[in-house]
Formats: structure tokens, sequence, C-alpha cells
């Protein structure tokens, strides 16, 4: 098949790529572009590990191809840290030990960024339906929760300037 | 959500059992951390895996030359390219090595690799796949262990009569006698199921052979050094001219401590090929040809007196091993002895079989047998209980291990906390007061070991070491083989380190998953490392710090009855703890009298005189409180509570998240994590049909720890986060014999067995005449 040019922003940086017009953008994301804290998980849909935010929603970039995400604004996990200093979310994971192996982590930290840029006061129900597309073998999910609590509370605000 | 709270606490320790954050927060919050899924060589390929179709086959012929006209396609090999050694991790055991990861002339489960290629892309490499040709002579073949041990069973192994792989045979006390003097008989029959490891990361590795003969793989795992180990064995290579990097491992649960197709097959192709090879397995591959749980048949006959106190148990068990013997065969041991837990028994005889079939081979999983043995053991007695119209709780304590006790020719426990779990487990009980009608609760007792003694890799290294390096500005460089894959070892091992060197965690580094610059381990399985590889780590600090406390003593004109110590990098006479200096300081006028030699400091472990099976055992009890649907049959779990005993806790954010995800893991297999076979073929492969635990379906895990002290483990600390895989499923079992009088004598508790089992319920209540069901007992 014929590759196509590509212009994704991902990040807010501004890529260009030749790819199949079939690929999925877990797979540029990854594999063209070299940004590797999004993971894979399944093939299924199922396991949340490739969430990313497309302006500022949470899309499992396995669900799509890269060529539909043209256009709009990207945001993996290494996006969120602003001049070397984490986001609140990453913060509140590190401080409620809401990863283990980690490997669920950065999708697992795209969900609920998303959820609270949706829903910045969410119940605990609300917590728990924001991050059930994401499998978490480790943790029991439970700490992860507490972590989204604990930063919608606005626990882990502070100047990122 | 939760509540966590601790009886008797220790708090004579500045880092042991404080906030400590995991020091590999940083990259794994930022997507920094490199796993093997992530790993990428200059001039790499990327392989795949062919695959069996058959679950018993002779392989005739293999025709690989329309794979390699594909263009992209590098390289085809298949069991023809190896030496076809025949590999076991209880390597010390020839009869017990049987499975050749790439097979030479047989398959025995569907998914066994047959051949491997290796392209420039991925998709090349699965397209050539399908241009490969496999002559097969299909072959009678047996599933289920009670079929295969039949005499007429196909023969699945040469010379394993009845297809018998392991038998293995546990007694105590005079069995018989103790059954005489029961008042009291009790047997089932139970079926316990299999489970799927599901590490996030599925199987993984980078192989790079290189002209001047050495290997370096990248590789997900659980201990590097097996790893090291067995490629040396199956490649006919040097264990030292093999190096294997295992930095960040995306989950293991047991399942990822012996060869996989992912390392073997990189490795066989990067040495016929001369470039690094990736395999990375899809999530259907890891489902049907990584390894699983051990489904197991249990017999249980236990013999009681009218006043609740256990005589005898029986116990024979009939474990589906599928095609091959590897870690299945410790498993078989240890459900065998983890049945008798943790009660104390006249008379106990356990005897295994572990069966060969034509299916995936099943092998370790966290809890390693235990969760199969309490689902039956904790259920039956909860039974008995209820048979005899005890208190289930105070029938339990009554014959209860207990500090000082000798569990007869197999170990001591030198410390136990369980009966103060039981006064936990009452308070919470009381604490819920009336119950909503479709509710009810049920518990589970169980314990685990604190890593194995048994050495069956014969490894002639110590079980655990560690090696610290001091620089200059008192930062310290920690060694260890200890294996960190996510269950916070490398935090913990930081931990112990600084709180005996008397630093801060900031302080020190930690070197682990690197064959070529840590020490051997046995690695993380069997809940091992915290007292194995936490005792060398405090060995190796304390003699760092005996070194730089013999220059403090020399210059400190103190009588030299005085203690030094080091706190908090101050260094300091106990008795005047205000004049001090700092650490910093010493560490350089220590390298000054050294001539300039760094201060290192060494530790091991190996274990001595500690019976047949582990230095210490952990308790625990738990309680689940369970809502079930009395017309779908849906379980759900509305409440927990664990009381637990893991010695002195080293870890708090580690120990609270490895107890929660213990939890969630058990719970999975209590009622949702299900693996049908149907003609040895797994019929729901993915994470649609794979059902486990999301956040929805988690309740609350409150949790009591009890503090004790374990005299063999480092500080006094013991197993957890292994141990509480064990309780759950007999728990949710025991809630809903409560509710509905009904016994789950099979796992998952699925939907359909509970309406099945109202059912029945309902006619057989209709023929005795008696009230529909749905009361509680």
């Amino acid at each position: 098949m014929d590759k196509k040019l590509l212009r994704l922003t991902v990040n807010k940086q501004e890529y260009e790529v030749y790819i199949n017009p079939k690929a999925l953008l877990v797979e540029v994301i990854r594999d063209y572009i070299g940004l590797t804290g999004t993971k894979r998980g399944c093939d299924t849909v199922s396991c949340g590990a490739c969430t990313v935010m497309i302006n500022g929603m949470s899309v499992k970039s396995c669900s799509v191809l890269a060529m539909q995400a043209e256009g709009a604004q990207i945001t993996t996990i290494e996006g969120l840290e602003q001049n070397g200093k984490l986001a609140p979310i990453q913060k509140a994971f590190i401080d409620h030990g809401a990863y283990q192996c980690g490997f669920c982590a950065p999708g697992m930290i795209m969900s609920a960024q998303a959820l609270l840029n949706e829903n910045p006061h969410p119940t605990e129900w609300e917590i728990r339906e924001g991050i059930e597309g994401n499998i978490c073998r480790c943790t029991g999910y439970n700490s992860i929760v507490r972590a989204i609590d604990a930063t919608a509370e606005g626990k882990y605000r502070e100047d990122r300037s | 959500m939760n509540k966590y709270t601790v009886i008797n606490p220790h708090s004579e320790f500045k880092v042991i059992n404080t906030h400590v954050h995991n020091i590999d927060g940083a990259a794994k919050v930022t997507g920094r951390a490199t796993y093997t899924f992530d790993v990428k060589l200059p001039n790499m390929l990327y392989g795949k895996i062919l695959r069996s179709p058959h679950p018993h086959a002779k392989i005739l012929n293999i025709d690989y030359s329309k794979a390699l006209e594909l263009p992209g396609v590098i390289g085809v090999v298949t069991g023809k390219d190896t030496l076809g050694v025949k590999q076991g991790i209880w390597r010390r055991y020839q009869d017990l090595c049987d499975e050749q990861v790439l097979t030479v002339e047989k398959v025995r489960y569907i998914g066994e690799a047959v051949a491997a290629v290796a392209a420039i892309t991925e998709e090349i490499a699965e397209k050539a796949l399908d241009l490969i040709d496999v002559d097969y002579e299909v072959l009678p073949a047996v599933f289920e262990p009670m079929e295969a041990i039949k005499k007429e069973a196909p023969e699945i192994h040469e010379g394993f009569e009845r297809n018998i792989n392991v038998t293995r045979h546990i007694e105590w006390g005079d069995v018989e006698e103790a059954f005489e003097e029961a008042e009291y008989i009790r047997e089932d029959w139970f079926k316990c199921g299999g489970q799927a490891h599901m590490c996030m990361e599925t199987r993984a590795a980078v192989s790079d052979y290189t002209p001047d003969g050495k290997l370096t793989i990248y590789h997900s795992n659980q201990s590097p050094y097996y790893m090291q180990g067995l490629m040396a064995g199956v490649l006919g290579m040097r264990e030292g001219d093999i190096r294997v990097i295992s930095t960040y491992v995306g989950g293991g649960f047991g399942g990822k401590f012996e060869l996989d197709g992912a390392i073997f097959c990189s490795a066989v192709l990067s040495k016929k090929l001369h470039r690094p090879v990736k395999i990375v397995f899809t999530r259907e591959e890891d489902f049907i040809a990584s390894k699983r749980r051990t489904p197991m048949f249990y017999y249980v006959r236990t013999g009681v007196k009218k006043d609740g106190t256990f005589c005898a148990r029986e116990a024979k068990v009939f474990t589906n091993g599928g095609a091959y013997t590897g870690m299945g065969a410790t498993a078989l041991y240890l459900t065998g002895f983890f049945h008798s837990f943790p009660y104390r028994w006249k008379g106990y005889r356990y005897d295994g079989y572990r069966v060969y079939t034509n299916t995936l081979p099943s092998t370790s999983m966290r809890g390693f047998g235990a969760p199969q043995a309490m689902f039956c053991s904790e259920q039956q007695i909860e039974w008995i209980a209820a048979d005899l119209g005890l208190d289930p709780i105070e029938m339990r304590r009554k014959n209860s291990h207990y500090e000082g006790y000798e569990v007869p020719g197999q170990a001591t426990i030198a410390s136990c906390g369980i009966d103060q779990c039981y006064d936990e487990i009452k308070k919470w009980i009381a604490s819920k007061g009336k119950l909503p009608a479709n509710r009810s609760i049920g518990i589970s007792a169980c314990g685990f070991m604190s890593g194995g003694i048994f050495n069956w890799f014969d490894t002639p290294y110590s079980f655990s070491s560690a090696v610290i390096t001091i620089n200059q500005d008192g930062t310290v460089e920690l060694h260890v083989g200890a294996q960190e894959i996510g269950q916070g070892s490398n935090t913990t091992m930081a931990i112990i380190c600084a709180e005996t060197l008397g630093v801060k965690v900031e302080d020190i580094k930690v070197h682990s998953g690197d064959t070529d610059h840590c020490p051997p381990d046995l690695g993380a399985w069997g809940s091992r490392q915290t007292l194995m590889a936490g005792n060398a780590v405090k060995m190796a600090a304390e003699d760092a710090k005996k070194q730089l406390l013999e220059f403090a003593y020399a210059q400190s004109g103190y009588n030299i009855v005085y203690d030094l110590d080091i706190k908090d990098r101050w260094v300091h006479a106990i008795a005047r703890p205000e004049r001090g200096y700092d650490y910093g300081e010493l560490v350089k006028k220590a390298l000054r009298g050294k001539d300039g030699q760094r201060i290192v400091g060494r530790g091991y472990y190996t274990p001595h005189r500690k019976g047949m099976i582990s230095p210490a055992y952990s308790y625990m009890l738990q309680g689940v409180e369970v809502e079930v649907d009395e017309e779908t049959g849906k379980i759900k779990l509305v409440d927990s509570f664990t009381a637990h005993d893991c010695g002195q806790p080293i870890n708090h954010l580690g120990l609270i998240g490895q107890l929660e995800g213990a939890f969630s893991m058990a719970a999975g297999y209590g009622y949702l994590e299900y693996m049908p076979y149907e003609d040895g073929k797994l019929m729901n492969p993915n994470l649609v049909d794979y059902k486990m635990i999301r956040a929805t379906e988690m309740p609350p895990a409150n949790i009591a720890e009890i503090d004790t002290y374990e005299p063999e483990g480092p500080y006094g600390a013991k197993e957890a986060g292994e141990g509480l895989t064990n309780p759950t499923a007999a728990a949710i079992g025991n809630a809903i014999f409560h509710r509905f009088g009904v016994q789950m004598k099979e796992n998952p508790i699925r939907p359909e067995m509970i309406l099945n089992a109202l059912r029945e319920k309902a006619e057989q209540d209709k023929a005795a005449g008696k009230d529909k069901p749905g009361k509680k007992k």
C-alpha cells in the first residue's frame, strides 16, 4: 500500500511521518515518533495501556488510525510534565503507590487526567467508571482511586512554571 | 474508602515502615521506564513464532523455503537449529527436564512453538508464518488428568507410566489412629480452576549474539540469574558469556521464571542470523503459549472431635500438569503442605499426582498451589463447623498454629500472629451489624512461606547476595540480584540498606536486573526476596557500616565501651547523640584511611536447618461481604477485611499495594477468571472474554496489620503480598454457603453454578418438604 504523509501534533510538537494509512495511532506514536511511554497490552481494545488524550479526551490509541488524528492535539504520558515538573496526577500516583510494575501506569494516568479534565470533582464511583477501561493487574485499583481523589481535592496543585 | 490499622506497632525505625515512595516512581509515572517491550537495538530484526494447531502430533517435515522467499524475511529456525536440549527449571533432576522450547519431533499442546521467523518488520514476519508448511501426523490426545491416568490413555512423554509426571507424599503422625479418634469425618471432592498470570507486559525478549561469542538478552522475567543459567544450558554456552538485562518488568506473578518462547527463539535466531532479534508475544500468544496456574482435583477427608478439635486429614490431589513440568513440580509440593495450614493435625497425609495432559503447561502462580488448597480446606472446615453446630472462627482458633509450634518434620513456627487475626475479624464482622437480605459474609484463614529453601535449580551460589559500595559523597551503590517486578523489591532493599547504614533512602541507588553487574540471586518467586535478599542487604550494610565506624572510633577518643552509631546521616555515640558529625565527613576520612579504596560491604543469605519448606511463615485471615443476585447468579464483592501478620512491615506503601493487589487477583480466581478448554483449545484467549477484576468490581480492601517479630527475617520481616492470593476464593464460597446453604466445590464460582446449586437445593428441599431456599442459615 502507498504510504501517506501525515502531520501529527503530539505534545504540542508537530511531526511529519510517512506511514501506511492503515497504521494505528499507537504504532505511529511508539514506532515512528519513538514515544515509548505509551504501551500496548492487548489486541482487542480491552486493556487501556495505550490510552492517550486527543483534544483532552481519553482515547485508546489502538482503536483509531493515525490518519484520523490529523489536526488534533494529542497528549501522551511524556506530555504531562512541564519544565521537568510532574503534573499533580503524576505526583499523586507516586504519593499513593498507585502503580507497581508500572506498565499500565501511562495509560491509567492519561485516563485519570482526562476524567479530571471533564469532571474536576468526581465521586468515587465516577472515578472507578472513569478508569474501568484500564486494566491494572498489580494494584487492585484502590490506590489509583485514592490518587485520583486526592488530585481532585487539589492536594498536589502547585506552580509548575 | 479503605481502612488500614496497625496492631502492636514498632516505632524505633527511621526509614522502615515509614511513608517511603517507590524509588522507581519518577520513571514509571512519566513513561521513562524502558521495558523489554520498548527496547530497540540498531539493525534489529523482529521475530514471530509458528505454533501448533494440534494438541498432540508428530512433526514429519517442516518446509520453510517459501517463507524465505518473502522479501524482508531474513531467516527461519526450527528445532533442528537447536541442540535439542530438554530443559526444565528443576535442572537437578534430569527426568523433570522435559521441554524443548522449540520442539524437535513432537508437539504436545495447541500453541507449542514449531518454528520462528525473523524479518525486517513484525508484519513481514507474521506474513511469513503462513508460508511455512508443516506436515503433522496427528496423535490421539488427552486433556484431563483423570482421563490421562487411565491405562488406555495416549502416552504423552515416553516412559511416564499413566502420564504421571511427578508424585509427592507428605505425612506426619499416625493418620489411621488420628482418624480413629475422630468423632466426625467428612469427605469432599473439589475442582480448582487454572488462571492466567495476565501480566500487562506480555512475554518479550531481545537477543543480541555478537561475533565475540557473547549473548546479551533483554528479557521480561522474574529471575535474570535463572534465565542466564537455563539459556547457557540450552545453547551450550558458558553462563558468564550470557548477560540478561531485566530492568523494568511489566508483571510476573509466577509466570516469568522459566524459559519462554520469546527468549529462546530470539536467541536461536540471533545466533543463526548474527543480528539482534526481538520477539514480543501478542496477548493471544500469552494466553495460549505461556503458562497458567495449575488446575487441581482435590479429595479431602477430615476427621474432628465433636468439640471441634482437629484430628486427622488426608488429601489426594490430581493436577492438570499440561504438557511439561516447569515449576509445576514445586506447586504440587506446596499445595500439599499449605493444605494443612494454618492448623495443627495429629495425623496428616497428602498424596499428590501431577499428570501430563495435552494442554498448556501449568506452573507456579502467585500463591503457588496454596489458593487451590485453601479453596478446598477452608470451605470444608466451614461446612464441618456448620455440621457440628460450632462457631467457625473459634473452631479455627482452637486448632491454629502458635508461636513455637512445630509442624512435625516440616517446619518450626517462630512467629505467628493468627490468634490476633481472629480477634480483628470478629470485630469487623460485629461492626457490620445486620446485613441486607441479599448479602452475606464468608471468612477464610491461611498462611504462606517466606521463600523456599529447596535447591532444585542446583545453584552453587548463595540464595541471595548483595554488594554495597559507598561513594565519597556518601551516596551508596547497592547491587542486588533480587528482581524488581513491580512488587517493590528495589524500594524494600533501599529501605533496609538506608535503615541499617543510617542514611536516607535518597542516598541509595539500587542496581538490579542485570547479571553482568549484580550478584546472583534466585529472584522473585515464593515470596523470598524480603527475607532472603533483605538479610543479604542488611548484612552488606552492616559490613560497610562497621568499616566506617572503625574510623569513627579511631578518631573519637571515646572509651571503647561506648557504642557509636549512624542514624539519619549523623555519626554519634549512642549515649551522646547531640555530639556528632555528618556521615559524609566520616566517609571522606575513611577513604583517606584506606589509601583511597572505597568502602565495600558484602552480604549473603543461604538457609540452613530451616525444615523442609521455608525459614518463616506469614498468617492471615480474610472476610468478604458478598452480594449475590438470585435471578442471575451474579456475584458482587461489597466489602472486605484482612487481618494480616507479615512480621515487621518494611515498605509501608508497598505492603498496602501488595495486599490490595493480591486480593484483586484472588477475587478474580474466586469468581471471574475462567479458562475453558475444548479439545485442548483455550476458548477465551483475549481480554474481552477472559474476565478479571476491574476498578468498578473492586471492593474496599480494609487491612489490619498484626505486627509480630520474625527472628529469621531482616528486622523481623516475613512474607507479604503472595499469601493473600490464597484465602479469597474460599471466603466467597463460604459467604454463598451462609446465605443459601449450598456448597461451591468448583472455582471460579460462576453464575450458572450458583443457579444450578440453588435449583438443586430447591428440588431437594421440596422433596423433603422444607421451605424454599434463600434464607440465611
